[in-house]
């Protein structure tokens, strides 16, 4: 199946609005940004203080729903022998039990981005093949007995030898994860950019590390819910899920289904209680239901549990990266060497890989380095399936590269900040090509980092160290730069495929968002558009946004984002997910909003006989630029689009809804070559902090925390704070807490909160935030994907001041006290 | 003592917000579960359900607790407290509310609602808690979206006022 797109030339952004007869000429109405830029309290809150969100375990179902209960595989890998189901099924106000079989029949495998035989169903056909793989579901009258009659499904399996370590599990006489791909390595692809191996050759130096990054998940505190309802007389479904997108992955649910996508209607409520990538993974259950509905031929609704979240729901992929500079003595590098291989877990869900290809055009980080030579490999293991988490590829790559540039200083005996000074990206290159393609749109990093580490900061960081080790105190100072890639190229993926298989399947590339404003015969305004919000105020922006286009206030724009694929705009790109609120489904309101003010203008023009060029919206009002009295009530002017269209201007059309598309040029298919330019706008990030650990507990504290960011124009700086707060204190997490560990068989041992630790208030300290704006040329809001900058940068920036701290080379993640000590007690004990 | 049958569906009634609310529930059933279901109240959310996450906190006789962790049969003629009752009589948000809001201490809003209530249970028995105190009490809470500066700004500031 080929969901490719062809590049739309950058003359068509402007509007499309198909159902006008011809394009009238753009209107250039005065527009002042009241709103957009102010830190305005967020519209959302209003119901959510007051207990009244409309989360999916919230929403009325039909009284004829049954509850489902999910059984799970308590083996890494083995044969499914029997499964007997007539206990379960005699216990009273027990419906259905769905199995494997059943699945297998009524459903096909859903599509996998490699062509490699990994058959994943929504149950386990035949084989488990991680701990906590669904292998029944039970249906009931209430969810309290569905869980009863699991306790009575007898399963008998046959066990399987394990591959459970990335490297080991890429050997060839490893234990096969899927016996029909012959391979756990399903996927090996080199790329060369430049002169990699002339550098390499040239430099006075070579300079590596490996670095490993873990599996773990930035949890939501909501866990899945689905509700599917099967329609026998259209032959539908009607499906509400916490799903977050991308909407790439709707294609996959209805091909498994076996239906066109206009017969899996997925509805996503109004609230959502965090995603952070993770509520994609809710897309394999929402055909499990699906079909376990038209089984049972009543509504089913699950909602997951905690235990089966932390077991089976989604992590990221653990990535091993062995990374190497060719550098020159004085701190210049001339070229990078990366070797990659990422675990999947037991299966490749839709869209995976993509972590190991959504930074693939930016690998050089903020570095001006022309060189540069990427393996990327991927393997399956019997662990759960990897997925989207916060940041997406982003951590993995920084934690080596950044990681690698601390290395480079202390081998060259440098100030780590002068090999980054020394290789940034000068403020005169932009927008920058980098080597593998990505084009970064604007910025000035130096300045940032100019900025970052004035006013006394750094000095101060210097001073604590200074101090702390004259008292023989373990203290350490770390820094990372990071390129924070917002809005994802739908493309990227297809760097996967040889040039030859790209050409076969046709290109992909583009990013599109839809987004719909309404204008009612009274003059009220509603949008809709394609994202599903999960906390981070797109409403409140929104309002913003049209309020300003309109001459409005926010609060008088209602924003109800409840999509649903039935009746609202979508398109594959459509969800909230890699940054793509700000470049993307925002542009698309703006560009929406822009065009009714264009049509009320022209339809002012005509009451108030002046040019439209020649009048303002403001207050509710639209009036002449020069003589305010001389004004028609925006709700007037909307009326007239209702209630007489014949006395519209020529050629408008009737009526006040206008939907805008938007894809942005930049965002071209891979080349000939494999370069990829893999998102549309790039933000900047600049962390340092100092940090003390313990000689005691190992327990590393954080003393100061600076974090610089530059994401482009600011559309609500308070929310936009929100975002950098909440990224690092899961960047904190990653560095110091979390972690999934599975035991030598596989079997998972972080299923509860008190064994997965989430960090408290008391793990996090507040950092100190400061802004830069250098606007995005690419898009017309200047705005930048800001949602992951930390998730990127905390990790590296932690693990380089406690490397600082310790002196060790090689601190790997979590950054646990146990691990510390073990390498603390390694550095101290004498050579033999 | 009131005797309860374990297969059977039993009478419970409760003051909930300062209103009187009755309905059936087993003697297993979660006290979250009978809130959010039999009530239809579902301004108290569950996240872990083993009173770890904190987002179901509710307060019983003036005393905060884990609704995940208490039956729903055990709440039978008690005073139960949540999210829906904290706005002033008139609707209006309450102080602390309305220092969530300006401190932007939520964002999906998921756990929320177990921190106003844990908040609310620190502020009626300490008015003027101290740093140590507030963490103690946001400490046994996990919110995954706001890294705890806003929540933190504002419960400061509702110690801090008159």
């Amino acid at each position: 199946m080929c969901f490719g797109l062809v590049a739309t030339p950058p003359v068509r952004y402007n509007r499309t609005t198909p159902r006008e007869g011809r394009e009238p000429a753009r209107i250039m109405t005065e527009i002042a940004a009241r709103h957009v830029g102010q830190p305005t309290e967020r519209t959302e809150d209003l119901r959510l203080l007051r207990g009244r969100g409309q989360y999916a375990d919230d929403l009325a179902v039909s009284p004829r729903t049954v509850h489902a209960a999910i059984l799970r595989s308590p083996h890494a890998h083995a044969e499914i022998v029997s499964i007997d189901a007539k206990a379960a099924l005699s216990l009273p106000g027990v419906i259905a039990v769905v199995t494997g079989e059943d699945v297998q029949a009524l459903t096909d495998p859903f599509l996998v981005a490699l062509r490699q035989p990994l058959h994943q169903w929504s149950l386990a056909v035949g084989r488990v093949r991680y701990v906590g793989e669904p292998v029944a579901l039970v249906l009931a009258d209430d969810r309290y007995l569905a869980e009863d009659a699991l306790d009575l499904l007898s399963v008998s399996y046959r066990e399987l030898p394990v591959a459970l370590d990335p490297a080991e599990a890429a050997q060839e006489d490893a234990p096969l994860v899927h016996e029909a791909a012959g391979t756990n390595l399903v996927s090996v692809r080199d790329f060369s950019y430049g002169d990699p191996d002339g550098a390499f050759a040239a430099a006075d130096r070579r300079i590596a590390l490996t670095t490993r990054f873990p599996r773990h998940s930035y949890m939501p505190i909501e866990n899945f819910v689905v509700v599917a309802e099967y329609h026998e007389g259209d032959g539908a479904w009607d499906v509400l899920a916490n799903f977050q997108g991308p909407y790439s992955t709707h294609p996959v649910m209805a091909r498994a289904l076996r239906v066109p996508g206009a017969r899996l209607r997925l509805r996503t409520p109004r609230d959502s209680g965090g995603s952070f990538g993770i509520k994609l993974a809710v897309f394999p259950y929402i055909v499990l239901m699906a079909i376990a509905a038209r089984m049972a031929g009543r509504p089913v609704k699950w909602v997951e549990d905690r235990y089966e979240h932390l077991l089976a729901a989604n992590s990221c992929p653990e990535r091993v990266t062995t990374i190497e500079a060719a550098v020159r003595d004085d701190g210049t590098i001339t070229a990078l060497r990366f070797d990659q291989l990422e675990d999947y877990g037991a299966y490749l869900r839709a869209p995976m890989p993509g972590p190991l290809y959504r930074m693939h055009g930016a690998m050089t980080g903020a570095y001006d380095i022309p060189n540069l030579a990427i393996t990327s490999k991927i393997v399956v293991t019997n662990r759960m399936p990897a997925g989207l988490v916060r940041g997406f590829g982003g951590p993995q790559l920084y934690f080596a590269l950044e990681r690698l540039i601390q290395r480079v200083a202390v081998e060259l005996d440098l100030d780590p900040l002068d090999v980054i000074r020394k290789n940034l990206i000068p403020a005169h290159a932009f927008p920058y090509r980098a080597a593998a393609g990505a084009l970064y749109d604007s910025g000035d990093y130096a300045k940032a980092i100019e900025i970052a580490t004035g006013d006394g900061r750094l000095d101060d960081l210097i001073r604590r160290r200074d101090a702390a080790r004259a008292e023989g105190r373990l203290y350490g100072i770390g820094f990372a730069a990071v390129v924070e890639p917002g809005m994802s190229n739908m493309g990227y993926l297809s760097t996967l495929l040889t040039t030859e298989a790209r050409e076969r399947a046709g290109p992909k590339n583009g990013a599109i968002s839809l987004a719909t404003v309404n204008v009612d015969p009274l003059g009220a305004v509603s949008v809709s558009a394609d994202c599903m919000p999960q906390g981070q105020g797109h409403e409140t922006v929104l309002a913003q946004i049209v309020a300003d286009q309109l001459g409005l206030a926010p609060d008088e724009i209602a924003v109800n984002l409840a999509h649903d694929t039935g009746k609202d705009p979508w398109s594959i790109a459509a969800g909230t997910y890699s940054c793509r609120f700000t470049p993307g489904t925002a542009v698309a309101v703006h560009k929406a909003a822009r065009q009714l003010r264009d049509k009320l203008a022209r339809i002012a023009s005509n009451t108030l006989n002046l040019r439209p060029d020649d009048l303002v919206f403001t207050g509710a009002r639209i009036q002449a630029r020069d003589n305010p009295d001389n004004a028609v009530a925006f709700a007037r002017a909307a009326g007239v689009a209702h209630w007489a269209p014949a006395t519209l201007p020529d050629g408008m059309a009737p009526g006040l809804r206008e939907t805008a598309a938007w894809t942005p040029p930049e965002l071209a298919a891979p080349t000939e070559g494999d370069h990829i330019n893999t998102s549309l706008t790039y933000g900047f990030v600049f962390d340092m902090c100092g940090v003390e650990v313990d000689p005691i507990t190992a327990q590393v504290r954080i003393d100061r925390y600076v974090t610089m960011h530059d994401s482009g124009k600011l559309l609500n700086p308070l929310l936009a704070e929100g975002q950098v707060l909440g990224a690092f204190a899961q960047g904190v997490g990653t560095a110091l807490h979390e972690e999934f560990v599975y035991d030598s068989e596989g079997s998972f041992l972080t299923a509860t909160f008190a064994d997965y630790l989430v960090p408290t208030v008391n793990e996090v300290p507040r950092p100190e935030i400061l802004h830069m704006e250098s606007p995005s040329p690419f898009t017309p809001l200047g705005a930048k994907g800001a949602g992951e900058g930390n998730c990127l940068a905390t990790p590296a920036c932690l693990a380089n001041a406690v490397a600082d701290a310790l002196g060790i080379a090689d601190p790997q993640l979590p950054m646990t006290p146990k691990r510390l000590h073990a390498l603390m007690a390694a550095r101290d004990e004498p050579a033999p | 003592m009131r005797e309860l049958n374990g297969a059977a569906r039993h009478r419970i009634g409760f003051t909930l917000n300062g209103r009187a609310v009755s309905g059936w529930a087993e003697p297993r059933l979660l006290l979250t579960d009978f809130l959010r279901q039999e009530l239809g109240e579902t301004g108290t959310h569950v996240g872990c359900e083993h009173g770890i996450c904190g987002a179901c906190t509710i307060r019983i006789d003036g005393r905060a607790v884990r609704g995940c962790l208490y039956l729903a049969v055990q709440a039978d003629g008690r005073e139960v407290q949540t999210v829906e009752g904290l706005a002033d009589p008139d609707g209006a948000l309450n102080a602390l509310q309305r220092a969530f809001r300006k401190h932007h201490a939520l964002q999906c809003g998921y756990c929320t609602p177990g921190l106003l209530m844990s908040l609310t249970d620190l502020f009626a028995r300490t008015p003027r808690p101290s740093e140590a105190q507030i963490l103690d009490v946001v400490g046994g809470h996990l919110c995954r979206c706001t890294g705890y500066a806003g929540i933190m700004a504002a419960a400061r500031e509702v110690a801090a006022e008159p």
